[in-house]
């Protein structure tokens, strides 16, 4: 009051960057509830992402194919190396798992319609397979994790792939949780767990540790199918050369990589945050293990965690990948964080497009809970339909931008199609810093 | 009987045979010669037959089976009788780690002692182990029972929901969560029909059950130490 009275300039109030007002926000939800804080989703903070990739497009060294005239092909083959019967998709993105009890039966079954509707797969979760999942998807992949909830050689035998999951990119060395509220009759009994108790799926399998022992459990699974369908190897994000190089080593026919942008169901916001590796850093590290092996193509590589859109689609395959997966985008095009529901967000105390409490059941767009009643807001019709929309979309974009680059086939898109605008992309993609023929490692400077 | 040496004909041979067989019952008593530690013998059954290995096995013998019998004249390595469905699968000699593991029905005898994570994550198969169990058995074991005849290791039923846990030895430790309950006359007769179906020279009456506490069911941050 004084210094104004006689004016002189006063300090402004300075926020602290790293005593921030969310920081500070989160030190006293954690002293008033002792407890760390459990949401859905990948990581929000900023990493290096493919929007720090820019295609160079063709000119006068290379040309164009012609947009709606010229070829190009979309189509992949998963699971060439061992399965009798590879999965054989119309365009290389699929779907990734996302559990029947994390999702509910309506959310699940539109991500079967719209993926088949769009010829490409999708995949069960940590709670076995479903009947509506299975009729509702031409190409499901059944995934085998850690809590073998719902696991049973009748579900195998009627999967198209099996997806061994080691880790995901949301919480590489985490196992998964499902909060008590969420457990309805049918989840628990399909989990063969008492209702509304907490679920924690170990983070190791209960009969395999290491790659030695995994080769002998893949020969198993192998065995039981007939040698019939493709098996993955699922890894988060952490050290991707020598994962891909062990997955292939322990007999994969494809490996999937999944980043740290990558979703989960629920888990502690500081593993979210805090382990693994952005997806970007992870492509070519895998890639090159492919290539050292000489088993790039070979075995199959699909990517995800943040993928959005078909120049994403496009990047993840120009720098070695054969497909992608999404997640969290194919929830979002079924109706997740819409901002119809503002008002309801707004209720539980958040905005769309932030609303990430998924483990608590009381999902506005009916997606992420077992509530009879907020389930009934997805129609699986309408919302596979606007997930098979979304996937065209993207291979369209991607089809665009490899036309663009001179190629006839997305497969075909290359790392030289690429250049970074940042020298952490740079790196990360190894490719070269935009107008430059450099990036931070390469050799010969 | 059919005979069948691996040895001399293969995995890959064997298994798609007993496959094909699924439903049938003929023919409906199979002999593997020759087994030498091989991984996945006789996994993926589904047929109501009795299968006999004439020797040792290595990882996940008999793994998912459902309806067969199958017999191990010798011990078996890691993971026997996996995630089983149904049927039986009766071990001569010793088991190593992970017996039964995620098992969801049938029983699995194992003659002589078993390793450590017996039963782990067992979600309703019936294990009866006529010697000791090593440390971590019954871990995160949600249904079923588990009956040791002999002694358990470290951290018994450590994490365990609600599958029953029988021994009539010593316990060296119970893991989070896991405690001694009242045996009840219920209790007697589920031992009385194991002991009975898995040839165990044992009474009822002698052993002591353990089973979840449930104070980890829900997460509560003054149990923050038991994790």
């Amino acid at each position: 009051m004084k210094d104004t009275q006689n004016n002189i300039p006063r300090t402004i109030p300075q926020q602290s960057a790293t005593f921030s007002n969310p920081i500070n926000a989160e030190i006293r939800r954690a002293a008033a509830t002792g407890i760390y804080d459990i949401r859905g989703g990948g990581a929000k903070r900023r990493v290096p992402h493919f929007d720090d990739l820019l295609f160079l497009g063709a000119s006068i060294s290379r040309y164009p194919l012609e947009g709606y005239r010229e070829k190009c092909d979309t189509s992949v083959v998963l699971g060439t190396r061992y399965a009798k019967k590879p999965i054989r998709l119309d365009i290389p993105i699929t779907i990734a798992g996302m559990s029947f009890g994390a999702l509910s039966g309506p959310a699940k079954e539109a991500l079967g319609r719209g993926a088949s509707a769009a010829g490409t797969s999708t995949t069960t979760g940590d709670g076995g397979m479903t009947s509506e999942e299975r009729s509702h998807s031409t190409q499901l992949v059944y995934q085998y994790l850690p809590s073998r909830y719902g696991m049973n050689p009748d579900d195998l035998r009627r999967a198209d792939a099996i997806e061994v999951v080691v880790g995901q990119g949301a919480k590489p060395g985490g196992g998964g949780m499902l909060l008590g509220q969420k457990i309805s009759d049918r989840v628990a009994d399909m989990r063969t767990l008492p209702k509304g108790i907490d679920q924690r799926s170990a983070c190791r399998h209960p009969d395999w540790t290491g790659p030695d022992d995994l080769e002998i459990k893949i020969l198993e699974l192998r065995e039981i199918t007939n040698w019939q369908v493709p098996i993955f190897i699922k890894v988060g994000g952490t050290r991707p050369y020598y994962d891909t190089a062990l997955a292939v080593k322990a007999g994969a026919d494809v490996v999937v990589l999944d980043g740290m942008q990558g979703g989960t169901a629920a888990t502690q916001d500081v593993f979210i945050e805090h382990v693994g590796l952005p997806t970007l850093a992870c492509i070519r590290p895998a890639v090159q293990a492919l290539q050292d092996l000489g088993m790039h193509r070979e075995v199959q590589l699909i990517v995800s965690g943040g993928i959005r859109s078909g120049a994403d689609v496009a990047k993840a395959l120009a720098m070695g990948a054969d497909a992608v997966s999404i997640g969290t985008a194919a929830m979002i095009a079924i109706g997740d964080n819409d901002p119809k529901w503002e008002s309801e967000y707004q209720k539980l105390g958040t905005t769309t497009g932030a609303y990430d409490d998924w483990h608590e059941g009381m999902d506005p767009a009916g997606i992420t809970t077992q509530d009879a009643e907020l389930m009934k807001r997805v129609d699986p019709v309408e919302a596979g339909r606007r997930l098979s929309n979304y996937l065209k979309v993207m291979t369209l974009e991607a089809q665009t931008i490899a036309r663009a680059c001179g190629h006839n086939k997305l497969q075909n898109l290359e790392p030289e199609d690429l250049c970074a605008l940042t020298m952490e992309a740079a790196a990360m993609a190894r490719v070269p810093l935009a107008g430059t023929s450099w990036y931070p490692g390469k050799e010969g400077f | 009987m059919q005979v069948f040496d691996l040895e001399a004909e293969g995995l890959r041979a064997l298994n798609s045979s007993l496959h094909e067989l699924n439903g049938s019952t003929e023919p409906g008593r199979w002999e593997i010669v020759n087994p030498k530690g091989s991984h996945a013998i006789a996994v993926g059954l589904d047929a109501p037959i009795e299968v006999t290995v004439k020797g040792s096995t290595g990882y996940y013998c008999a793994g998912m089976n459902k309806q067969a019998t199958v017999n191990v004249h010798g011990s078996v390595g890691p993971g026997v009788a996996e995630n089983m469905m149904s049927g039986a699968v009766i071990v001569e000699g010793d088991a190593s780690q992970y017996a039964g593991a995620t098992g969801r029905g049938g029983l699995l005898v194992i003659k002589g002692n078993a390793s450590s994570r017996c039963g782990i994550s067992m979600k309703g198969i019936d294990i009866v182990v006529h010697g000791n169990i090593g440390h971590m058995s019954a871990f995160m074991a949600q249904a079923g029972n588990l009956v040791v005849c002999g002694d358990a290791g470290d951290a018994l039923g450590d994490s365990l929901y609600e599958a029953r846990l029988f021994v009539r030895g010593s316990v060296k430790s119970l893991g989070a969560d896991c405690i001694e309950k009242e045996l009840r006359p219920e209790h007697i007769e589920i031992l009385k029909d194991l002991l009975a179906r898995s040839g165990a020279d044992a009474k009822p009456e002698e052993f002591k059950r353990y089973g979840s506490a449930r104070q980890l069911y829900n997460f509560d941050v003054d149990n923050v130490g038991a994790y």
